[in-house]
């Protein structure tokens, strides 16, 4: 009863059910389940090969899973192809940043509200009415997007002559162009110094906070999981290792384990 | 007010002005636009004719440039697209008796369904593999068209002879004048639509696939269909030049859309800057006029003089026009100061 009335009234916004990947003869995931609730950053960690970046490529429907399911409020994700993502609310960044290095960061982040938008080729041509009018529309979220991540100064800016932090700080603008329910952060903390990293952290959170976005946070980077997190999955090997709060799972001698190895290995 | 509000409220930031644009400033638009509608009056017919084909070229190497300046897609095969704008405006002319201003916008159609369709099994291939079943394409078409099977209606090796439009309404100009005027206006028209069609959501699509195509993907964008869509658009515009072209030059044979067409056209694009889209004219202007100019200077190597130059050109501005127009820009600016 008690069980019942949980899984109602906190229903999870993302669901992994038991999702194995097998490539080959190799099983990159085997089993893993979890739920992910409104408004909770987790994070997932785990050592290199443990198969962070495949569930992640799962999500974002990059991998079809060999067996299980995803289900986003409910409904399996798994029928939708790649780029029918974004309109049900997940939204991602990349490992080493992935943006269009040709155009400037308004053009980066306007093409963010892809999802949320329509147009056809002859209206865009001919700039009907409706065209200009939707135009107007995502230049105000977009400048609004700018303004919040501190990018208005570099607006006209084309993305490849900018620094790494800031091309980080526009993919997560172009990111949140399509408002988002859930932001799938791929290792954001790779490549920032100590201090980048801090900053990030505060980001994440004033992200979540305020854009009520729930996150998922793939990352090596440990400090960072342990201080912004509310609920951790340590992957080994393809299986879930351990899942609870920051400081059940640091403690968790199989998590230790697989970080520094045991004694008698 | 925040750092990016001011910004944004310095400059109008809002309206889609990147630096580096696809476009010239609307001062130098309105030259251009002035010396060719003044441009003519004052020239003999064969000059004028001469200038329709240089908007003709100029509406091709566009069409190229959309797809590979604008989506990044490689085709060596405009060829093909060409000449079935060209056959359609000759045959609907010709054996149904269409009018030749009707017969363009058949002839998009025509070409824009005939790439949007040749974009679906290219969607596979990439890069200097996409060119090369474009190239397929492009040495195809010749023989097709000569077919015995088509040539009641193709006139086969022999071609048709497309008769050539009177000014409308009494206008008292000759027909190459009024063939160029015309040809001028549908020219803006398409180079006005193209500049909107890259500026909104479809062409942000079209460079975000160029760019980078799991990231847009990612945003939402369908990458095959704006793949196809790009094709589509790119044949649909060298269709309506070739009716044009077949309408200028009052014939159409096999042999007048060879791959060397194709190749001419690709020439003039990296020569205009590709991804700019106002280089596409210096583009043209360079496949017509130079290998003329190479002529004059050897009459028996005028190829390789031709190449000479063509190699100059590319050693010298490797961005092409694009990168003269940054630089006169550049200098006009401290000129001002």
């Amino acid at each position: 009863m008690a069980q019942a009335q949980l899984a109602q009234g906190n229903a999870p916004l993302l669901a992994v059910r038991d999702v194995s990947v097998v490539f080959g003869g190799i099983i990159a995931l085997n089993g893993v389940s979890f739920d992910m609730h409104k408004g909770a950053i987790l994070g997932l960690i785990g050592p290199n090969g443990a198969g962070k970046t495949t569930l992640f490529n799962c999500l974002s429907r990059l991998y079809q899973p060999s067996s299980g399911d995803i289900l986003m409020e409910g409904a399996s994700i798994l029928t939708r192809p790649p780029h029918r993502i974004a309109e049900i609310g997940i939204g991602r960044t990349f490992q080493n940043v992935a943006l269009f290095p040709n155009l400037s960061v308004l053009d980066n982040v306007r093409v963010g509200t892809h999802s949320r938008t329509s147009s056809d080729i002859i209206s865009d041509s001919l700039q009907l009415g409706w065209v200009r009018r939707g135009e107007a529309e995502i230049n105000r979220k977009v400048v609004d997007i700018l303004d919040y991540l501190n990018l208005g100064s570099v607006a006209h800016t084309v993305v490849s002559g900018l620094p790494f932090g800031t091309q980080k700080r526009v993919e997560l603008a172009r990111a949140l162009a399509a408002d988002p329910k859930i932001l799938l952060l791929d290792e954001p903390a790779g490549g920032l110094n100590h201090e980048e990293v801090h900053v990030l952290g505060d980001l994440i959170r004033r992200v979540r906070d305020e854009r009520h976005v729930t996150v998922l946070l793939v990352e090596h980077h440990m400090g960072l999981v342990m201080s912004i997190a509310d609920h951790v999955v340590a992957l080994n090997f393809g299986r879930k290792l351990a899942e609870g709060t920051p400081a059940q799972v640091q403690a968790d001698p199989d998590v230790i384990k697989a970080y520094l190895g045991s004694k008698d290995q | 007010m925040s750092a990016a509000e001011e910004v944004i409220t310095k400059a109008p930031a809002v309206e889609a002005v990147p630096k580096r644009g696809m476009t010239l400033g609307l001062g130098a638009s309105l030259v251009m636009l002035a010396a060719l509608i003044i441009g003519p009056l004052f020239l003999k017919n064969f000059i004028i004719f001469q200038m329709t084909m240089l908007l003709i070229y100029g509406l091709a190497v566009l069409a190229l440039n959309i797809l590979t300046g604008g989506s990044g897609q490689f085709s060596l095969g405009q060829s093909a697209f060409y000449a079935v704008g060209a056959y359609t405006s000759a045959i609907l002319m010709e054996h149904a008796g269409v009018n030749y201003a009707l017969t363009l916008p058949v002839a998009g159609l025509i070409c824009f369904g005939f790439g949007f369709a040749f974009g679906q099994p290219a969607l596979r291939l990439s890069g200097i593999y996409l060119a090369l079943a474009t190239f397929a394409l492009a040495v195809a078409m010749p023989q097709l068209l000569k077919l015995g099977f088509f040539e009641h209606w193709t006139g086969g090796v022999q071609g048709l002879v497309v008769t050539k439009p009177d000014p409308p309404f009494g206008l008292t100009m000759s027909q190459d004048m009024w063939l160029y005027y015309f040809t001028l206006a549908i020219s803006l028209g398409i180079y006005i639509a193209s500049v909107n069609l890259l500026r909104s959501r479809s062409g942000r699509a079209f460079m975000a696939i160029r760019d980078n195509e799991i990231a847009a993907s990612a945003m939402g964008v369908d990458v095959a269909l704006y793949k196809t869509l790009a094709f589509g658009v790119s044949a649909g515009v060298t269709g309506v030049a070739g009716g044009l072209g077949a309408i200028a030059v009052q014939f159409v044979a096999p042999d007048s859309y060879t791959v060397t067409l194709a190749i001419s056209l690709f020439v003039g694009m990296v020569i205009g800057g590709v991804g700019w889209l106002p280089g596409s004219i210096v583009g043209s202007a360079f496949i017509i006029f130079v290998p003329n100019i190479a002529e004059h200077i050897s009459k028996g190597l005028s190829g390789a003089v031709f190449g000479v130059l063509l190699f100059l050109a590319i050693f010298l501005v490797p961005h092409g026009a694009r990168q003269v127009a940054i630089v006169a820009e550049q200098l006009v600016r401290k000129l001002k100061k």
